[in-house]
């Protein structure tokens, strides 16, 4: 095997970490401080993806759209929570769950409804297309690098919101002890309402970023959000530092393990055994990982507690 | 003097770097009742919870009945024996007072992989959960879901469960709490009955009641044992006036040592 | 059973009703000149028993399982892989598919149950996400096109499953057996104990049960009961696909259960024929009926309390 394919498929893994940061770290701060199960986060992830090509199609520019799409979904996110999630905080999990169930199932449906076509795409901006030249002659298309260094601008820019900013000291104090926020008498709905907004504008960047690879379909938050909830078991809920480490080990692991699980598996299994068990074990490997860490520490990596 | 059924060696426990249990020394003898006193936030439902096995240890030794159980799993320190009643009223609301206490034979009964004979009708959990029913005065309340029924009730539901488990050694936890004088009355006459036959430890705010009952008393504070004795001699003793009932007159200069009335309670 | 026994009530009269249906729905039918309501009713009261089987641990045992419908696949492939390699005998084919799916219960359960809250509900999912990618990435056995089965479960001439009626009368048979089965369970010491620990877990570690080898059997028989309507589905349709076990698939059987009234026997069965009864109905109106249903699922979750059997009358006890 080469290594520049080696190094290939891990900035993959890396970029496809990035992205599931961007869903996770919203999750994991809406899980922690409201204590809020949200399904519906993959849909803004998708209305993300869906925004930006829109505006694409409008104005023909990638910068224009990105930046119309980012308010675009921090203000759906608002009305998101406004409209139905606040009256959720009450209620328990179960009830959460399957309410936000419904929401995905009107999201998915609002998609196909306003964009009958299947899907919407949109290309890569000509300016970052081509690839460039990282050391030892690997090639590594300019686009995704730029989804590795956004992404990594996000973690931060979290990290300091989060550790520098009194609304990060209430966010932490929030996710460790909800009801102290309250009888410190801190207007708990407004921050809330900010949180889970900020939350959606992460995981509609993600689905911005993605629109020109993947381009946005109905359906596309839910394969994400759900290797999101395996990023934050191991991260440990309520915390970014957990969510992005989970994120970048969960992705590489992933592409890594569809790349080279085959190959890794011919030194001990004939040829065709191994090809017939790759693709499948590759493809469970992630919630392995998820098992292994749960079985050792079922809080997750990093507890919101202590980081 | 005969050996004791529980003894505490040592115990420690820490929040955050914040001592709640600071090496606490403490027993409880055979038949008797041995009160825990302090203020708020003396450590009195830490060291219960670490006694249970709701909370685990940082060091020190937990002895039930010549047995090291420290480490021992809440289930298995009640089938050694170790019951208690919780401070904040933890039943099952939605069932009947009945089925509450039948829960707590059964599990004294055997395993409970058994899938087909229904339980409210077996006569093996429902006679011994009437009789603790009857020993703490609820049994005419039998059938009442536990969620329609008054604190009072609650309380006397806490100790019933936990004489359903056929207990040797009862921890209450504040069973008087939130109870007017005539319900602290009733309860006071309840745990008395009780000392015939099980040894108990005390952790108990309402001072008349605390008083009456105990063999012995201990004072703790900020997780400590400042001092432990029988009923008068603590009464007496200048540290539990100055430390618990905040008489900073009592430091008088005859004070004793402030190992307190009894060298067992500090190590 | 307990809650059929008093038929003056609205709830026993409700479930009489429902089960009468079911009972003669082959004569109805035809009566009806609507035959196809045979395969309609058999596809209800296989999710039913799916529905049932979830109950058991969210209803009585409080555990949200978001991954319940894993095993109506593992219940289902392994019928349909026996198949595929020529092994039709139900004997075999049965007690394997129940074993596996009880297997895969066993282990993710133990994994699962270490952990509470927000995160059960996660790595359920997660688990059941697992299986159904792996169903996907084997491609011997029809990927995400899915498996044709040609001959149903063959029991030595004693039941002939090809015959309309025949499978029929087995599914009826199957739901009638695992809501006395339910029945039976719930109410033992076995299920006091799993009832206790949704009521207040740290209390019954201080009593003295350890509950969690009682929540992880109960998670077993769960997913063996749902394993069985796998091996129905499997049966009735000719053909599993990892459709069968998709999230979404989760989430619905979950939203049977709390339509129907959580913790009540006959609940999921009414959630069941309530779901896809509307379901059929809305999507005859429109293919975008999930923008009608999507709504109506949430109402009910915020203001329908106890479900339908909550609108049937208070019940004495929750117990009860």
């Amino acid at each position: 095997m080469s290594w520049v394919f080696f190094t290939e498929q891990f900035l993959n893994g890396f970029q496809l970490g990035i992205l599931l940061f961007l869903l996770a770290a919203g999750l994991t701060l809406v899980f922690g401080i409201m204590d809020l199960v949200n399904l519906a986060h993959g849909s803004l992830y998708m209305m993300g993806a869906f925004f930006c090509a829109q505006f694409y199609d409008w104005t023909d520019s990638f910068l224009f759209a990105i930046v119309l799409a980012v308010p675009a979904t921090f203000l759906l996110g608002i009305l998101v929570e406004v409209v139905t999630l606040r009256t959720l905080y009450t209620r328990n999990h179960l009830d959460q769950v399957l309410a936000t169930f419904g929401l995905i199932l009107i999201f998915n449906e609002i998609v196909l409804l306003v964009w009958p076509l299947e899907g919407l795409s949109m290309p890569v901006p000509t300016y970052l297309l081509g690839s460039v030249n990282l050391l030892f002659g690997i090639e590594y298309p300019i686009y995704r690098l730029l989804i590795i260094l956004v992404g990594l601008a996000v973690a931060v820019a979290l990290y300091f919101l989060v550790g520098r900013t009194r609304m990060g000291m209430l966010i932490r104090a929030g996710a460790s002890n909800r009801r102290m926020l309250g009888a410190l008498g801190i207007d708990v709905k407004r921050l809330y309402t900010l949180v889970f907004g900020l939350g959606a504008l992460l995981a509609g960047l993600g689905g911005m970023m993605m629109a020109p690879i993947l381009s946005a379909s109905s359906g596309m938050g839910e394969s994400v959000l759900i290797l999101a909830f395996v990023v934050i078991v191991i991260g440990g809920i309520g915390s970014i530092r957990g969510a992005f480490i989970g994120a970048i080990i969960a992705g590489v692991i992933d592409t890594m393990g569809r790349s080279f699980l085959d190959v890794f598996l011919l030194l001990f299994l004939p040829a065709n055994a191994a090809e017939a068990a790759g693709p499948a074990l590759s493809s469970m490997l992630i919630y392995v990982l998820m098992a292994a860490v749960l079985t050792f520490r079922p809080q997750g990596l990093f507890p919101a507690k202590t980081g | 003097m005969a050996e004791p059924l529980l003894k505490v060696e040592g115990l420690n426990k820490s929040f955050g770097g914040i001592l709640a249990t600071d090496n606490l020394f403490l027993d409880v003898l055979p038949g008797e009742i041995h009160a825990v006193i302090g203020p708020n936030g003396a450590g009195k439902t830490t060291m219960i919870a670490q006694l249970t096995g709701a909370l685990k240890t940082d060091s020190g030794k937990i002895i039930f009945d010549g047995r090291n159980i420290t480490r021992e799993p809440s289930h298995v320190r009640s089938h050694l024996g170790l019951a208690r009643s919780f401070q904040i009223t933890s039943v099952f609301l939605d069932m009947t007072n009945l089925d509450n206490t039948a829960l707590a034979v059964q599990a004294h009964d055997g395993h409970s992989f058994r899938f087909w004979r229904p339980a409210r009708r077996d006569p093996a959990l429902r006679e011994p959960a009437l009789r603790a029913l009857e020993r703490v005065g609820l049994d005419h309340r039998a059938d009442v879901v536990a969620a329609n029924c008054s604190h009072g009730e609650h309380r006397q539901l806490e100790i019933a469960m936990a004489l359903a488990t056929k207990p040797r050694m009862l921890l209450l936890d504040e069973p008087m709490a939130g109870m007017g004088p005539e319900e602290s009355a009733q309860m006071v006459e309840i745990i008395r009955g009780l000392k015939d036959e099980h040894s108990i430890l005390l952790v108990e705010h309402d001072m008349d009641a605390v008083f009456s009952l105990a063999d012995r008393i201990t004072v703790l504070v900020y997780g400590r044992a400042i001092a432990s004795g029988a009923p008068d001699e603590i009464r007496a003793n200048p540290d539990v006036r100055e430390a618990y009932l905040g008489e900073e007159t009592a430091a008088a200069p005859d004070a004793p040592t402030p190992e307190g009335a009894d060298s067992r309670a500090r190590g | 059973m307990g809650e059929l026994a008093s038929l003056r009530t609205p709830r026993g009269i409700f479930a009489t009703v429902i089960l009468g249906l079911c009972a003669f729905m082959p004569v109805l039918a035809p009566a009806l000149d609507e035959p196809f309501y045979i395969t309609v009713f058999a596809r209800i009261m296989i999710w039913a028993i799916a529905a049932v089987s979830l109950n058991l641990i969210l209803g009585y045992g409080g555990m949200v399982s978001f991954g319940h419908a894993c095993y109506l696949g593992i219940g289902g492939y392994v019928v349909g892989i026996m198949a595929f390699h020529g092994v039709t005998n139900g004997f075999i084919q049965w007690p394997l598919a129940l074993l596996a799916s009880g297997l895969a219960a066993l282990v993710f359960g133990a994994i699962c149950l270490r952990t509470r809250g927000v995160y059960f509900i996660m790595i359920t999912l997660a688990f059941a996400q697992m299986i159904y990618y792996l169903s996907i990435s084997v491609e011997k056995y029809g990927s995400d096109d899915g498996l044709t089965i040609d001959f149903r479960s063959e029991f030595g001439g004693l039941i002939d499953l090809e015959e309309r009626t025949v499978i029929y009368y087995v599914i009826f048979f199957c739901l009638v057996g695992s809501l006395y089965l339910v029945h039976r369970v719930v109410n033992s010491r076995f299920g006091m104990v799993v009832r206790g620990s949704k009521s207040n877990d740290a209390r019954m570690h201080a009593i003295g049960h350890p509950t969690y080898r009682y929540r992880l059997a109960c998670f077993v028989i769960a997913g063996m009961i749902c394993g069985l309507a796998g091996i129905l589905q499997a049966n009735l349709e000719k053909f599993v696909s990892p459709d069968m076990m998709y999230w979404p698939r989760s989430g619905e059987l979950i939203f049977m259960v709390v339509l129907g009234g959580m913790g009540t026997l006959f609940g999921p069965v009414a959630g069941a024929l309530v779901f896809l009864l509307l379901a059929d109905t809305l999507s005859g109106f429109t293919e975008h009926w999930h923008i009608i249903f999507g709504p109506f699922l949430i109402l009910v979750v915020l203001f329908v309390h106890g479900g339908i059997d909550g609108l049937l009358g208070r019940r004495e006890a929750a117990g009860g």
